[in-house]
């Protein structure tokens, strides 16, 4: 997902007996499903994981609009170029939600952004792909953040009050993001057997990379538990990826073009789909920082940031100036 | 005048949608002076048409109440349930009061 196997700074889940009274108290207000506020007594293992939680959901959207960004000025029409500048736009709004969110916790904006930049905070796995094709536009759309809403949605009824109003704003504007992307899929399935071979290339890259995108299997995830208990993740990453693909198979028929995993088949008595073995080493060799474009996407970030320095420092210069200019008729004011 | 924070403040933005209602808050963002928290809070929070007026202001001026003295704070309203028109009755013959 768009954070990924968050480390809770716990090795078990915390029972009551490991509790103090307030930690209790904290407990039992998360169980009667009330929102905790940024000023509210909270352990410091909920705050930290909060924060390192919601900056990789950040990260992510941040980070996510470089693959969609590489197709803006090659978008083959006016009302798709527009469509794609606006959603990258809203991406970056997304981040801004999130970082505001964390930075209710105590954390710092600058910190934030270092971590990332350096590699110590991680973003999704799924924004170290490359976008090859203008189809990979439209897979990113209807797959990434068709996946993306799947996990959004019941965000919207997390625990922390900060991060669960961002996620019904971000919410909001997702699905215009994944219905742009199937509207874009669709446009190709319809045109040239060209077209056509290109949504299915797309397809062909970005499903198994999506389907890991819910991070691994709930048996090896080892902080899901504690998350649950205080209502930050409200399913498991294995309940998020059938639901996914349940939703998504039906859809790719719709459009014509075949699920690349051969293994693929609806069990009549479930009525879930069931999928061939996932590549799960690829997932945390992507998640290690080698998938195919780790390098790059970081390299793009540390240059964005340092060359936009100057304006940072500029505006801030001016800000004060201005601010010292003023100074003498609030005196007089007052 | 030259402290060694390079970092743009925190604005908290509130936002009056087109229906009459009071401004709302919305969330916050860092910018370094109000026009550009107002320039800024227009494209992170009316996107899509939320809002005809916009209202910045710096976080650090902000004072709020301490949800430890939630209780205290909000107890005497607790007690005053007659301050509510449900609290009392009125005859049937009364049809609308």
């Amino acid at each position: 997902m768009y954070s990924q196997m968050v480390d809770t700074g716990v090795s078990k889940v915390r029972n009551t007996a490991d509790m103090d009274d307030a930690e209790r108290a904290f407990q039992a207000r998360i169980d009667a499903l009330e929102k905790i506020e940024p000023n509210d007594f909270m352990p410091q293992s909920y705050r930290q994981t909060l924060i390192r939680q919601i900056s990789q959901h950040a990260h992510s959207e941040i980070v996510g609009m470089l693959p969609e960004g590489n197709w803006i000025t090659r978008a083959p029409s006016l009302k798709r170029k527009a469509i794609l500048v606006a959603k990258v736009q809203d991406e970056a709004g997304h981040g801004l939600y999130l970082y505001c969110a964390a930075e209710t916790l105590g954390a710092e904006r600058g910190r934030l952004t270092a971590d990332m930049l350096s590699g110590k905070a991680k973003y999704s796995s799924i924004f170290n792909y490359p976008t090859l094709t203008w189809a990979d536009v439209g897979a990113i759309g209807w797959l990434v953040d068709g996946a993306a809403i799947m996990n959004q949605i019941p965000l919207c009824r997390c625990s922390y009050g900060p991060y669960a109003r961002a996620m019904i704003r971000v919410c909001k504007e997702e699905s215009f993001h994944q219905r742009q992307g199937f509207d874009l899929m669709l446009a190709l399935c319809r045109g040239t057997p060209e077209q056509k071979a290109m949504a299915q290339d797309a397809l062909n890259r970005w499903w198994w990379p999506v389907v890991m995108m819910f991070g691994p299997p709930d048996d090896k995830s080892v902080h899901s538990a504690q998350s649950k208990a205080w209502r930050i993740k409200l399913f498991s990453n294995d309940e998020l990826r059938q639901k996914f693909i349940d939703q998504t198979v039906p859809q790719a028929e719709l459009l014509g073009l075949t699920i690349p995993d051969e293994h693929l088949k609806l069990n009549p008595d479930t009525g879930h789909y069931e999928t061939g073995p996932i590549d799960w080493d690829e997932l945390f060799r992507v998640i290690a920082g080698n998938g195919p474009c780790n390098r790059e996407r970081l390299q793009a970030r540390r240059e964005a940031h340092d060359e936009g320095a100057w304006v940072r420092e500029a505006a801030i210069a001016h800000a004060r100036k201005k601010a010292a200019r003023n100074q003498p008729h609030q005196e007089a004011a007052q | 005048m030259t402290t060694p924070n390079k970092d743009w403040p925190l604005w908290e933005i509130f936002v009056r949608s087109a229906h009459g209602l009071a401004h709302k808050h919305v969330g916050s963002l860092h910018a370094a002076d109000a026009d550009m928290a107002l320039m800024n809070a227009r494209d992170t929070y009316t996107r899509r048409a939320e809002g005809v007026s916009i209202w910045v202001v710096r976080s650090s001026d902000i004072v709020a109440s301490d949800p430890a003295n939630k209780g205290a704070l909000f107890e005497p309203a607790h007690d005053k349930i007659y301050r509510h028109p449900t609290f009392f009755e009125l005859p049937d013959a009364v049809k609308n009061m």
